[in-house]
């Protein structure tokens, strides 16, 4: 492909862009006018059929709970996927055993051997300080959210930075020993698990699947809206254990094949 | 349109076409943070606080460690490639 022709197709290709564009925009309805009826009824039903003031959490894990569960299969099968293709291959440990050409290796090392400098004592204080705050505030997300903006997912992602925060502070070493990696799979299994469990508790009373049949509560109260709140809490421990998951196969890619790399010598 | 949802939006753009811009990696991750804070107040000012929380906790917690992963790689690969010119050049001398 010539200059001339590639000039001449991204021209042509602007101008079909802005006309299609221009076209879809004309018969977009105003600014602020909103046309879909759902919407509109959700607002006005949710907070008396289901007992949640944040009808946001309410639609994701009632009114269309099995959508979540997808969503959630998805993070769950896309850590899967991650930590297997970031997982140490045997060429990256094994870089120096038996190869001939060792001095290639160790003019790499000479580059290599410069290390992050440990965290001040500044920056120890304030992220191990932070530790415990982060683990209240994630737990606080998760259990309201049928309350205020947040839930499950949200507080998921926040209850994976206290580890993250650890290994700031520290190394990797003491991340590995507060997250076990038995443990961290197992929350993330039984987030799932209970997911689909509460939702085949539908199914056993004769309903429909992630029907709503706990007790719906006070309106306003942390233990309301029934199945809502446990969805919320399974769909915290599975994101939380996705994402520490996913932390650690970055981490350990980023900086143990390395460290691997200089202390096979 | 009220003038906080004008601006918040021309923030948005300006960001965005900055970090599209810029072309080194670590201050693109900069300014991509910045982009995601602007993203993320755009999200609240038109009211859905829920997807402003997501965001903020996805540009705190994952797109860094994306970001950590692909800065090591083509570290790695610059540092591969200086030590290999480095080891020729010894090698020539040798000779």
């Amino acid at each position: 492909m010539n200059p001339r022709f590639r000039r001449y197709f991204f021209l042509i290709s602007v101008v079909a862009f802005f006309g299609v564009f221009a076209w879809g925009l004309h018969d977009l309805p105003p600014f602020g006018h909103y046309r879909g009826p759902y919407g509109d009824i959700l607002n006005h039903v949710a907070v008396y059929e289901r007992h949640a003031t944040d009808v946001v959490t309410a639609v994701n894990f009632d009114y269309r709970g099995f959508d979540t569960l997808g969503e959630e299969s998805i993070l769950f099968m896309s850590v899967i996927g991650t930590s297997l293709l970031l997982r140490p291959q045997k060429k990256e440990t094994d870089n120096n055993d038996g190869k001939a050409d060792n001095s290639l290796q160790r003019d790499l090392d000479e580059s290599e051997r410069r290390r992050a400098p440990a965290a001040s004592d500044a920056a120890r204080v304030l992220t191990l300080a932070l530790v415990g705050p982060l683990i209240v505030f994630g737990w606080y997300i998760v259990t309201h959210g049928q309350l205020t903006p947040g839930g499950g997912f949200q507080g998921g992602v926040i209850l994976a930075t206290p580890p993250l925060l650890v290994y700031l502070a520290g190394d990797l070493k003491t991340f590995k020993r507060i997250t076990r990696q038995e443990w961290v799979e197992a929350i993330e299994g039984a987030g799932i698990f209970g997911f689909v469990l509460v939702g085949l508790l539908g199914l056993f009373v004769g309903g429909a699947f992630l029907q709503n049949l706990l007790p719906l509560g006070q309106t306003g109260s942390v233990i309301s809206a029934g199945t809502v709140a446990l969805l919320n809490i399974a769909t915290g421990l599975a994101v939380s254990g996705g994402f520490v998951q996913l932390i650690y196969v970055f981490l350990e890619q980023t900086l143990e094949v390395k460290l691997r790399v200089q202390g096979g010598k | 349109m009220q003038l906080l949802q004008m601006l918040i939006l021309c923030f948005v753009a300006i960001f965005g076409t900055a970090v599209v811009l810029t072309r080194d990696p670590r201050s693109q991750v900069i300014g991509l943070s910045f982009f995601g804070l602007v993203l993320a107040c755009m999200f609240f000012i038109f009211q859905a606080p829920d997807v402003g929380l997501s965001q903020v906790v996805i540009g705190a917690v994952a797109l860094p460690l994306m970001f950590m992963l692909t800065m090591a790689r083509v570290r790695r690969n610059t540092e591969e490639h200086e030590a290999r010119k480095r080891h020729e050049k010894k090698g020539k001398e040798a000779a």
